[in-house]
């Protein structure tokens, strides 16, 4: 993707300096830079921005989960049984919601459902962003060196990508919760659970990413600006780094923002069928909106109790699509 | 003597394809001194800049095959190994491209681009290199090149891209530059411009000079020698006087034909050569240009047989053609000089 032609780029007129004097200081012709241009668009697309906005107030929901369940004074491991009537559901209307409960309660346990979602977007955004990241790394890595070395590397790295295309990773996760035990690499519990989460949605992710950089890298190696690189003398890595990578920046990046989403669902799909992550007693509560969500089906008379995770994966996955859709727009210069 | 400064033997590049072997270069011989200018002319696909990607050694290897010798100052490029000859792009040989916009990286600005060309050479500081740019750019003819030293290619007329490309080329001091048609996206006046900052250049760093390019009037100015290229052949090479005042292969005549002159009269129309360039991969049998000559007949039947040698035609001028060399003159001076000059 090249954003260049002058059409996008208002130079302002100089402010005709005398030729003697030599350039105005402060005035002179200034090049906005990609990242400016884009910056510059994704302010005109209002979704996007709310998008971002939205994203930005779930990181820090999820960063500051401690502090932001203190105002409403209930954690997540909290049972309220004293607000349950005899058959487990909360008194009250909408689920016995209150200033205290702003969500209502859980049946059977009376956990705070406000501090679940809360603790929920940790899980759903750490899984999410670093099973993203897995993903983005492995694929970069090897769509550019599929596409920038050709011949066998290629073909070896093509057919992998259609393996793991090809691999139910549903199954596979299903199949693997079976088998995990307490311990493992040293890890236990939640951490164990969470590691293998992440590696599983991020491991078997990187055949889509792979295939658009290996094919924007095939594309830009035979650019005239890689043979006039080459023709300086210039060595292969910084082909590879310099010349290549920031052509790529673009389609990692709007690839990034778009497969958020998917693993967002992807975590909650998990942890509805019950092989995600558990919920822990004490400590870190391991509560997530999918796991929320499979609990509630049990109470479908009470649809606020599957009201509201569903609200809060809608609402996050709708915010992370629409930032990046605003993205695409804003680096590709042939969508203005 | 010395050998000399550039020194091609034999050189052949064929791409195998699916569809059959292309020969893209077959057989190219040429040499060039420092100081010199080499025209190298032809019709698209005749193998022109193939033939400057093989000097810099930027086919690859796996899609490509190289062979005969290429001797850039007693080096030894074609089986030279490639980081040796890594070593020599942009230090020893530079090449100017056809079109500045897209040989240059979008994301970068100019000075950027050229600091960086002349540090993968030299080892000095990114301020040195940054002095070194803007004297480039003011070389070449940039104005405010301290200013203009930040802006990004996209920033720059054309002209001045080509300005830049060229500043580029020459930043690290190459002996050796390859043009590739460097004038053909350009517009007239500033193909003048151009054609002689490179030609200034040339003196002031006495480098040899090859200009690839399709348009006769461009190497009629500068070059010493001039090279036609057809089909992957030279099918005529000398002396740029030899060339324009008495060629002697039928396609030499055709080009001058279809080029349009100030200082001849007005033709009522240009005589352009019949046909199209041959497939490199089947290449008409005999004479490459036999379908497209008018005087094939003449040969007797040697022209669709026989691929015809390189010969001597005196004073380093070479023709490949079947007709004797008597008949080829007879036929310019009496046939095809007096159309030229009448502008029929």
């Amino acid at each position: 993707m090249v954003i260049g032609p002058g059409t996008t780029v208002s130079d302002q007129a100089p402010a005709a300096p005398d030729p003697a004097e030599g350039p105005v200081p402060g005035k002179a012709i200034e090049g906005r830079s990609l990242g400016r241009i884009a910056w510059t668009r994704l302010k005109r697309d209002k979704g996007a921005l709310g998008g971002a906005v939205v994203i930005i107030l779930l990181v820090l929901m999820a960063l500051f989960a401690p502090l932001i369940v203190k105002l409403t004074g209930s954690t997540p491991n909290e049972f309220h049984q004293d607000l349950l009537d005899e058959t487990f559901v909360p008194k009250g209307t909408f689920g016995g919601m209150s200033l205290d409960h702003p969500m209502g309660l859980e049946p059977q346990n009376g956990r705070d459902l406000f501090a679940g979602i809360v603790y929920g977007a940790r899980i759903s955004l750490l899984v999410a962003f670093l099973a993203t990241l897995l993903s983005v790394v492995l694929g970069t890595v090897l769509g550019v060196m599929a596409g920038y070395f050709g011949g066998w590397v290629d073909t070896v790295i093509s057919r992998a990508m259609d393996v793991f295309l090809a691999f139910p990773v549903l199954v596979f996760a299903l199949a693997l919760a079976g088998v995990i035990p307490n311990e493992a690499f040293g890890l236990s519990g939640l951490s164990l659970r969470l590691v293998l989460l992440i590696f599983i949605i991020g491991f078997f992710n990187w055949g889509y990413i792979a295939r658009i950089i290996r094919g924007q890298t095939l594309s830009l190696r035979e650019r005239e600006f890689v043979d006039a690189a080459r023709g300086m003398g210039a060595r292969g890595p910084y082909i590879l780094w310099k010349e290549l990578l920031p052509n790529l920046v673009a389609p990692i990046l709007i690839y990034a923002t778009l497969l958020i989403p998917t693993n967002i669902i992807f975590e909650a799909s998990l942890s509805f069928l019950g092989v995600g992550v558990a919920r822990q007693l004490e400590g870190e509560p391991g509560v997530t909106w999918g796991g929320m969500l499979s609990t509630a089906v049990d109470y479908y008379t009470l649809p606020h109790f599957m009201f509201w995770p569903g609200m809060a994966i809608f609402i996050t996955v709708l915010a992370f699509n629409l930032f990046g859709d605003g993205l695409r727009d804003a680096l590709d210069p042939k969508t203005r | 003597m010395a050998d000399p400064f550039l020194k091609v033997q034999d050189l052949k590049i064929h791409f195998p394809t699916d569809d059959g072997l292309v020969r893209s270069v077959d057989g190219l011989t040429f040499s060039l001194e420092r100081g010199k200018t080499l025209g190298i002319v032809g019709e698209s696909g005749s193998g022109k800049s193939v033939t400057s990607l093989g000097i810099l050694g930027l086919h690859n290897k796996r899609n490509a095959q190289v062979s005969g010798e290429i001797w850039l100052d007693n080096q030894e490029l074609v089986n030279a190994s490639p980081e040796d000859v890594r070593k020599l792009r942009g230090q020893k040989m530079a090449m100017i491209f056809q079109d500045p916009l897209s040989a240059m990286h979008p994301f970068y600005t100019v000075g950027h681009q050229i600091i960086e060309a002349y540090r993968v050479h030299h080892n000095v500081s990114k301020k040195v290199a940054r002095k070194h740019a803007i004297e480039m750019l003011n070389r070449v003819g940039i104005p405010q090149p301290d200013r203009r030293v930040d802006d990004y290619p996209h920033q720059f007329s054309g002209g001045m891209r080509q300005r830049a490309m060229i500043a580029m080329a020459l930043s690290c001091d190459p002996e050796l530059l390859i043009a590739d048609e460097p004038t053909t996206a350009l517009d007239v006046t500033v193909q003048a411009q151009i054609l002689d900052l490179m030609h200034d250049l040339q003196q002031e760093f006495n480098s040899a000079l090859i200009i690839i390019t399709h348009d006769l009037g461009v190497v009629a100015e500068l070059a010493d020698d001039i090279l036609v290229m057809y089909g992957g052949k030279a099918i005529e090479q000398g002396p740029a006087q030899t060339i324009f005042e008495a060629p002697e292969h039928p396609y030499t005549w055709g080009l001058l034909g279809s080029m349009p002159r100030m200082d001849r009269p007005v033709a009522d129309r240009l005589m352009p050569i019949p046909g199209s360039p041959p497939s490199l991969i089947n290449l008409p049998s005999g004479c490459a240009f036999h379908p497209r000559c008018a005087y094939e007949p003449q040969t007797g039947g040697l022209g669709t047989t026989m691929v015809p040698e390189l010969t001597e035609a005196g004073g380093g001028h070479r023709v490949r053609c079947h007709l004797p060399s008597t008949e080829r003159r007879r036929i310019w001076a009496e046939e095809i000089k007096p159309k030229l000059e009448a502008g029929q």
